[in-house]
């Protein structure tokens, strides 16, 4: 499936393989089996896990120095549960690629960015009409936010900074 | 009142931007209608029953004079001459056409407004005391929380797609002004033992299909805590609150399966675990913000102005305005007044636009360029100088805005109903109307005193008909309106649900049922007690008789 990131569209070189069977350099196993994955890693293959967005962050914390990519299933765009979940996993240290994944539309990417992800990939049918250069406009739309978060700057620290230099 | 600096300004222009921007995905199909929904939800366009709807934010309720022309300007210029006020002190209008839309936007930001959030599942525009800073009894102004809340929640990248609608509402009074318990989040402002200011933070009340009064999970949050407490528990309710079903949803329904102490438990060690520091504001930010809402300068004033006294003993009409629409100011000399929008026969909320210039005007020359927009849908003139008074109402008069009624029975808070929302299941403004014109005798409307109606159109209750003294819920029963009445809503720090009074009652026969009601509590009251707490003393029974009477009576 289509993916990009905020600099535009990127090839996928993950290997999906929910029980982590599969002989690749990056496998995608499913939450069940990342415990196994990563105890049976002797042929050093990089892992990452694909959870559903009613898994808990706290479940995965015992995995996130050794996993590489955690990819936060979003069912609907409407859903929102998966932003608070990668907030959770920076939080808890995790310093792998977030991804999302899901019918996402190009309006959240700024949000995914800010909540610590780093790429979205998304249904074909979505990426068609919702192409590429769209997502990376509408996640540059509006400078300064009023949260502090990962994508773009903020109005805290720049009003921060301008008392600072008013001084 | 809070003006925008060069950031706040920059990112409402660029929000008017995006939205056009959107309108053009739409248009050309990158967007297909279940994706733009959302978006033009979250800038307050609508689509209801006739035409579309644009919902304006009026944060906290407070509105400048150069601000109100503006709304003005645009309800000429782009609907139809006249605006209305909601329960949430936003402005709707009804008729703007879609490709207007940007254009307005961009009239608001020209006056540092905008739409953002009014609609959709996120946080919502955040409301306050209509007299924060004016009431005696406050122990801080609200609005600098609100404020500073409104900046933390605009376009929030974790909780813009909330399981359901969410709001927050905060007094910093002892009397509760704002509905705080029926309110996803309530925050009352308080000092604890040591004298420090904090909040009371309740959570979980709420109006609609399944009416709950909030419920207390911390008793006191120190002040500078607020916005990464705020964050934990909306992060609680975006992962925990179900979306499995869209009348489940509300983080009320979240607190009542789990309780109140698990749901507290759970935002505790959220909020342990999160990054507070990355979140609350610096005390200088703090500090700037609530400079905005320093008092104004008020002169030094006698307590009892001559001249006020004088219009009274001359004037009949201006006295009484003047005992029901003022609220005592905590300045000497000084008064708030309520401007009523329910003239008897109007839809309450509804203003025109040449009304609007009139109030934008009077703030200017007589409440230093202020205006307060009520849940209740009036407006207020919060520091008036009493020696003004009769002036004012004077102005008033003759623009058909002196109507003495605030708190009183024909002071009706009514939803649109089904003359203009796509889920109305019956009328509200025409029940509204005839019970006003039933009630229009001012010297019976006095005798009665402070009797709060709140009539909505369907179980949404944007009414707010649940915590309405006399409630009203129209729905449709086999092809017919109905109407169930309530009796025992209270929507203050007592807050309470109104409880049915039985089956109900055809459109003509509500006025009716109601006047009994009036009668019944009138023949029982004692020692001028009030409705309220005449219904308290007296329960429900005396009063249900009066519904099986209409039920029962001869076509
Ligand atoms: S209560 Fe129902 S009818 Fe009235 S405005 Fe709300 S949704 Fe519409």
């Amino acid at each position: 499936m289509p993916l990009l990131d905020r600099n535009g569209a990127k090839t996928d070189d993950w290997t999906l393989s929910p029980d982590g069977a599969a002989d690749a350099p990056r496998v995608l196993v499913a939450f069940d089996h990342v415990q196994n994955a990563l105890a049976g890693n002797g042929r050093g293959r990089r892992i990452g896990v694909a959870i559903a967005n009613t898994i808990k962050a706290e479940a995965l914390a015992p995995f996130l120095t050794d996993l590489d990519l955690v990819s936060i299933a979003f069912p609907s765009y409407g859903d929102g549960r998966g932003f608070s979940i990668a907030k959770q996993l920076r939080h808890l240290g995790f310093k792998g690629t977030l991804r999302a994944s899901g019918p996402l539309i190009a309006d959240q990417f700024a949000y995914a960015l800010a909540c610590g992800f780093d790429e979205v990939e998304l249904p074909e049918a979505q990426a068609a009409r919702q192409p590429v250069d769209q997502w990376v406009r509408a996640a540059a739309s509006i400078s300064k936010t009023y949260q502090r978060g990962f994508g773009a700057q903020n109005i805290l620290d720049a009003r921060r900074a301008a008392r600072l230099a008013g001084k | 009142m809070y003006r925008y600096d060069e950031f706040d300004a920059r990112f409402v222009r660029e929000r008017v931007a995006q939205f056009r921007d959107q309108v053009a995905r739409r248009l050309d199909g990158a967007l297909n209608e279940d994706e733009f929904k959302p978006l033009r939800l979250k800038n307050g366009v609508y689509l209801q029953l006739h035409a579309y709807m644009l919902r304006i934010a009026i944060p906290y309720g407070t509105l400048s004079s150069r601000q109100l022309r503006q709304l003005a300007l645009i309800g000429e210029k782009y609907d139809r001459g006249y605006g209305h006020f909601t329960t949430r002190t936003n402005m709707q209008f009804n008729w703007p056409r879609l490709r207007d839309v940007p254009a307005i936007l961009d009239l608001l930001a020209d006056v540092e407004m905008h739409c953002i959030q009014t609609s959709g599942n996120c946080i919502r525009n955040v409301t306050a005391d209509h007299f924060a800073g004016v009431a005696a009894d406050e122990i801080e102004d609200p609005r600098p929380t609100a404020e500073l809340i409104r900046q933390w929640s605009s376009l929030h990248p974790e909780f813009d797609y909330l399981p359901r609608k969410f709001k927050i509402a905060v007094t910093g009074s002892a009397q509760d002004r704002a509905v705080i318990k029926a309110h996803d989040i309530g925050l009352r402002i308080l000092r604890n033992a040591k004298g420090e200011i904090g909040y009371e933070v309740m959570v979980g009340g709420g109006l609609g299909r399944t009416p709950m009064i909030a419920k207390t999970i911390r008793s006191f949050l120190p002040k500078d805590e607020l916005l990464a407490y705020l964050e934990s528990v909306l992060r609680v309710y975006n992962l925990e609150g179900r979306r499995d079903n869209k009348y489940k949803a509300r983080v009320k329904i979240l607190v009542h399966e789990i309780g109140a102490e698990t749901f507290s438990r759970l935002v505790e060690e959220e909020y342990a675990r999160l990054d507070g520091p990355s979140i609350v504001a610096d005390p200088e930010e703090v500090a700037r913000i609530a400079a905005y809402f320093a008092s104004p300068h008020y002169e030094k004033l006698p307590a009892r102005s001559a001249a006020f006294e004088k219009g009274k003993a001359k004037n009949r009409a201006f006295a009484t305005w003047a005992a029901v629409n003022l609220f005592a100011h905590k300045i000497p000399g000084y008064a708030a007044a309520t401007i009523s929008l329910k003239a008897i026969g109007e839809a309450p909320g509804d203003v025109t636009c040449a009304q609007m210039r009139v109030l934008a005007d009077l703030a200017q020359q007589y409440s230093f360029d202020e205006l307060r927009i009520t849940h209740a849908q009036n407006v207020v003139l919060p520091h008036v100088e009493q020696d003004d008074l009769l002036a004012i109402w004077q102005t008033l008069v003759e623009a058909g805005l002196a109507t003495a009624n605030a708190g009183l029975i024909t002071d009706i808070i009514a939803c649109p109903g089904l003359d203009y929302c796509s889920l109305a299941t019956a009328r509200s403004i025409p029940i509204a109307q005839a019970l006003a014109h039933r009630f229009a005798d001012q010297k019976r409307q006095l005798d009665i005193g402070e009797l709060n109606v709140k009539i909505s159109g369907c179980i949404n209750a944007c009414g707010h008909h649940h915590v309405g003294h006399i409630g009203i819920l129209g729905l449709e029963k086999s092809g017919k309106e109905s109407y169930q009445i309530t009796l025992g809503g209270d929507a203050t720090l007592n807050a309470a649900i109104g409880e049915n009074l039985g089956p109900g009652l055809a459109a003509q026969d509500v006025p009716d049922a109601i006047e009994r009601i009036v009668d019944v509590y009138l023949a029982h009251r004692q020692n001028g007690e009030s409705f309220i707490e005449s219904v308290r003393r007296l329960g429900l029974e005396p009063f249900k008789a009066v519904i099986q009477e209409k039920l029962h009576a001869p076509a």
